[in-house]
């Protein structure tokens, strides 16, 4: 069984075509960039896999379940696949420890010793063991994420969906985001989608790289295939090559 | 002033304490009702909105005196009889929860919705997000214009003066009448609601840098 299925998924905002005619499938344990202009639908399409959007027509299941199925709980779906944000989200009036202790707490019920133990190894994992106490607010950027990264694995998901993780970064925090989301790439069997520019990052720890333009999969290739050969789209290989140039 | 105070001490007295059990009655269920209105008006259910909507905009918008004088004269002739003072106070906690419900709404949708979307995707049901994220921060956002609202209640409970509530305004009026002396009459009345004013509103400013300290 596959972790994603999308299947002739379509998503209107008002008479605005957002996404159209999306056919993807995404394994267990695999990660896939997910890259494209501005406005492509890149963020809508994955904020479809956790139900933060709803889709109008086609059929999306997410480890089993059908999103469209009124039977299927949202809360279940989302305890096995997290997500980290653009903007953090960290919670404002929780200390990062809290944040990360919330939602297995209230979620998972998990015991409270061992709730706090697994947040504290998080937190070394990301190298902000110090900032436990500390409140969202006095943290930077790039420590933010690195939060909101540990949070996201504290539920033991099987599937974390990154949209845009890096892009209200300052360059100097780049990397330690980056190195820390290559790590749970390299260390775990969780699957991960990522929308971002960092061709970098796709480059070394993607399986596959899908790009899309105008609400619509134009590409999607093996990382090899996208990086060293040829995409055979010409807007896909417009957009490389300028994203490369920088 | 002296001269009114002590020889009509235990009146106002009653009256300070009639006053302050009306407004502690009617701040406890006002941010009950008010903060269950303004959860109506922000829920993803249609229905529930529009009652909340509908609420606010019909309770607001009558004034205190009327929604009052309701209570006190039609409740009692068609319903169940009840006093001036509980007709006031209900008056009152209505008339005060509609205010309550449009400050502690702006207040939850002054919360990022971001919140929110971090909150469901860690797995937490509508409930949970709004019970531990975002009611939270939306009331430390809504407790200087909430401390406005107390105040606002503490004063407008003189409207029990006019119910035969035995409020402090009702105690006022009585000395005036009897003595004469009305300037020193209203005047002590008026220290006396500052009494009751002034050290909430403080409280109110202490809460409010508090609350502050925490996170930003």
């Amino acid at each position: 069984m596959s972790m994603i299925e999308f299947h002739n998924v379509e998503k209107y905002y008002g008479k605005f075509h957002a996404l159209t005619n999306i056919n993807l499938t995404i394994e267990k344990g695999e990660t896939v960039v997910l890259i494209g202009p501005s406005g492509s639908g890149k963020s809508t399409l994955i904020r479809t896999i956790n139900g933060l959007e709803s889709i109008n027509s086609g059929q999306l299941i997410v480890n089993g379940f059908d999103l469209a199925s009124k039977k299927t709980n949202m809360n279940k779906i989302r305890r096995e696949v997290g997500m980290v944000f653009q903007h953090f989200n960290l919670y404002n009036n929780k200390t990062v420890l809290e944040n990360i202790m919330l939602g297995p707490r209230v979620v998972l019920g998990r015991k409270e010793d061992e709730n706090k133990k697994i947040a504290m190894e998080l937190l070394e994992q990301v190298g902000l063991s110090e900032k436990a106490e500390s409140m969202p607010s006095m943290l930077s950027g790039g420590q933010k994420q690195r939060i909101a990264i540990a949070r996201s694995l504290a539920m033991h998901p099987k599937c974390i969906l990154f949209d845009e993780p890096t892009s209200a970064l300052d360059p100097e925090m780049i990397d330690d985001v980056l190195n820390v989301m290559k790590q749970i790439a390299k260390d775990s069997s969780m699957t991960m989608v990522v929308v971002t520019h960092e061709m970098g990052f796709a480059r070394e720890v993607g399986d596959r790289v899908v790009f899309m333009a105008d609400g619509q999969i134009l590409e999607d290739d093996a990382k090899e295939e996208f990086f060293d050969g040829q995409p055979s789209n010409e807007r896909a290989r417009q957009f490389l090559s300028k994203i490369i140039k920088h | 002033m002296i001269n009114i105070v002590s020889s009509h001490s235990s009146e106002l007295l009653s009256g300070l304490g009639q006053t302050v059990l009306c407004s502690l009655i009617a701040l406890f269920f006002s941010l009950i009702i008010g903060s269950m209105f303004a959860i109506f008006e922000v829920l993803p259910n249609k229905i529930l909105q529009t009652i909340g909507r509908i609420y606010v905009e019909v309770v607001r918008n009558i004034p205190l005196l009327v929604v009052t004088m309701f209570f006190y004269i039609v409740i009692p002739q068609y319903v169940v009889s009840i006093d001036g003072f509980v007709a006031g106070t209900i008056g009152l906690t209505i008339y005060t929860s509609a205010f309550i419900a449009e400050t502690v709404r702006a207040g939850i949708q002054s919360v990022s919705g971001g919140q929110m979307e971090a909150a469901r995707s860690n797995g937490m049901s509508y409930w949970q997000s709004m019970r531990y994220i975002v009611l939270p921060q939306a009331f430390k956002i809504v407790i200087p214009p909430l401390g406005n609202q107390f105040i606002n209640l503490v004063k407008n409970s003189s409207v029990l003066a006019f119910v035969a509530g035995f409020d402090l305004m009702y105690v006022g009026n009585d000395i005036a009448s009897t003595t004469f002396d009305t300037i020193n009459s209203y005047l002590v009345v008026g220290v006396m609601y500052l009494i009751i004013t002034m050290p909430l509103s403080y409280y109110m400013r202490y809460l409010e840098k508090r609350t502050n300290r925490g996170a930003a």
